[in-house]
């Protein structure tokens, strides 16, 4: 398995995820099965090949700067857990 | 201990454009709540985000003032991490491949002036605004999503600045720079302009070496005297917590990890564990209360931020040439430091002087130049607008776009006060006067009957009558008293209504003088 299980756990906390023994060991079987398989680029050989910013070979696209119409709040807030007013509202966050 | 301060500041600045970085949303300031968002902003699945044109044009022109380098070639990237502020759980910044690196900018304190290094200058978006919601005791947070998406430049220092003085001529510098070229209008109190410092100690030793503190990153930082008093605070406060925890052994000096600063060893502090192991004491950030005055270390991180940055899939790169750079290089006109070079060598004003007129910024410097030129002194005609015209726009609130004495007007004035050698005083009273009244200075002059004695026969009777009515004063003369000659030439003045040439009285007087 490429992940271990401390690993898992600590992606899980980055992401707020509050994981079971059992998740943790079911995440790590999953997540390495995944990584196992991108990790078959890796045997590709790229010496002389140039890193890629992006896979489009597509360049410099803007969009002016001009106003559109906003989502109504209404709208904006349809599908927030919980709202108080036009305000979105969540659990309290302490520290980072 | 003597001890060397080491700042580095974070500058954040919003551009002053109509719309969001990525989507057509209004970054207009103190709208309702959650009314300028839309699914690209508020991070719906299958929504895509697309550069705005002039975001991107204004961080160049910032870059390009700040003297940094423009990469031909730069992309964004993904920083990951989960708030309730950012509706995407990432957000959209520039990690390897900033668009700029390696500026400088010159600042200006009570110590002379001296240039900061910056190291690079980056575009990405705002996050949303939390407000805390202590009602019906659930201490919840409200998200505010109207500022999520807003372009920012992030402009990072060098850790270069040594005291909190010179971090505040830094970020006024950046004001300054950014204002007059139209990139951002620097409104700390709506946010515009933030800032985060960087800031530890660099103790002296015995033995020549220097002990470095743990590195303190101060957020919340919404006006630039509350950097200066932050930074003080911080810089006793670090030296205090080293000497106590030092003196205790909490701390110890960690010889086995010798770094280097510029061109001096440092070596980090140690903290001991509750086990007796020693662990390296890492960077910590903290909060600034301004109300109280101080900053209030929030937890140390065991470990460096884990944002798993990689590329932004959803933006395709941006390239720019060399023909945007020359074309931005002539419309950013002259900028404050070449400006404040300018005011030196052309008009021979001080480096004070100088300084004193481009940090009013162009308008005001052009004001001068008029006025300058107009009089045919610009020595007198800075000490006229740094002395009397800019108390004026203080007193009245006013831009010098909307001053009430045209430049040209000020230019006759001094032009005038010299031909008819008018004393500071009744100067003074025709400027108030063509304030009031819009009239020109001759026509101030001529009401007011400030006609210059000139006939040398005439201020001839005065000194003698002067020599006359003030024996006590001649005496004291005679005696070796030189200084008793002023009470004889007010006498002069006086009834002159101070419209005699003190020159002409004084040479009068001496040669009278030598009579008696
Ligand atoms: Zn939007």
């Amino acid at each position: 398995m490429s992940l271990s299980a401390d690993e898992v756990r600590r992606v899980a906390d980055l992401a707020r995820l509050e994981l079971s023994d059992a998740e943790i060991a079911l995440m790590a079987t999953q997540l390495s099965a995944i990584v196992d398989y991108i990790n078959q680029l890796q045997s590709i050989n790229t010496d002389g090949v140039e890193p890629l910013a992006h896979a489009s070979d597509v360049h410099d696209i803007f969009r002016e700067d001009v106003p559109v119409v906003s989502l109504p709040p209404a709208e904006a807030l349809a599908n927030a857990p919980a709202r108080k007013g036009d305000f979105y509202r969540v659990p309290p966050v302490f520290g980072e | 201990m003597s001890h060397r301060i080491i700042i580095g500041l974070e500058v954040h600045v919003q551009l002053l454009t109509k719309t969001k970085l990525f989507c057509g949303c209004s970054t207009q300031f103190g709208l309702p709540p959650n009314s300028a968002t839309c699914p690209v902003c508020c991070g719906m699945p299958g929504t895509l985000p697309v550069m705005n044109r002039q975001a991107f044009r204004l961080s160049i022109e910032a870059a390009v003032a700040l003297n940094c380098t423009i990469a031909p070639f730069t992309k964004w990237d993904r920083k990951n991490y989960f708030y309730p502020d950012l509706p995407k759980n990432y957000q959209i910044s520039q990690y390897d491949l900033p668009f700029s690196s390696n500026g400088s900018l010159e600042i200006e304190t009570s110590a002379g002036s001296r240039t900061i290094g910056i190291i690079r200058a980056h575009l990405e978006e705002d996050a949303g605004k939390m407000l805390h919601d202590e009602n019906a005791g659930r201490n919840d947070s409200l998200v505010d999503l109207n500022r999520t998406g807003t372009p920012l430049l992030e402009i990072v220092s060098q850790p270069e600045m040594e005291t909190a003085e010179e971090a505040k001529a830094y970020l006024e510098a950046i004001r300054l720079l950014l204002r007059e070229i139209g990139v951002s209008d620097c409104e700390m109190q709506e946010g515009s302009l933030r800032c985060d410092a960087n800031v530890n100690l660099h103790v002296a030793q015995p033995d020549g070496s220097f002990v470095a503190t743990p590195i303190i990153e101060v957020k919340n930082l919404n006006t630039i005297r509350g950097v200066e008093r932050a930074l003080n605070y911080e810089v006793d406060r670090q030296a205090a917590e080293l000497e106590r925890n030092l003196e205790s052994g909490y701390w110890q000096i960690d010889t086995s990890r010798p770094g280097k600063f510029r061109d001096y060893n440092i070596v980090p502090i140690a903290e001991r564990r509750a086990d007796g192991t020693l662990r390296p004491v890492s960077k910590a950030t903290a909060g600034w209360d301004e109300r109280i005055g101080r900053t209030e270390v929030q937890r140390r991180k065991e470990e460096a931020s884990d944002y798993r940055y990689f590329p932004e899939p959803d933006l395709v790169p941006v390239t720019v040439d060399e023909t945007l750079l020359a074309q931005i290089r002539q419309e950013l006109g002259e900028l404050p430091a070449a400006q404040n070079a300018r005011l030196q060598s052309q008009y021979g004003l001080t480096a004070y002087d100088a300084g004193v007129l481009s940090r009013q910024g162009r308008a005001f410097v052009a004001y001068f130049e008029i006025v300058a030129n107009r009089c045919g002194d610009a020595k007198e005609a800075c000490n006229w607008i740094i002395n009397d015209l800019l108390s004026t726009l203080n007193e009245r609130k006013l831009d010098i776009k909307l001053c009430p004495l045209p430049a040209e007007s000020l230019g006759d004035l001094i032009r005038e006060i010299k031909a008819i050698g008018l004393n500071k005083q009744r100067a003074r009273e025709v400027y108030a006067d063509m304030i009031d009244t819009g009239e020109s200075v001759k026509q101030v002059i001529d009401r007011k009957g400030f006609k210059p004695v000139t006939d040398d026969n005439q201020l001839l009777e005065l000194v003698r009558k002067a020599i006359a009515a003030n024996s006590k004063a001649v005496a004291d003369f005679k005696k070796g008293k030189t200084k008793a000659a002023d009470a004889i030439k007010g006498f002069v003045m006086r009834e002159t209504k101070g419209m005699a040439n003190t020159e002409t009285v004084q040479r009068l007087l001496l040669e009278e003088l030598a009579k008696v």
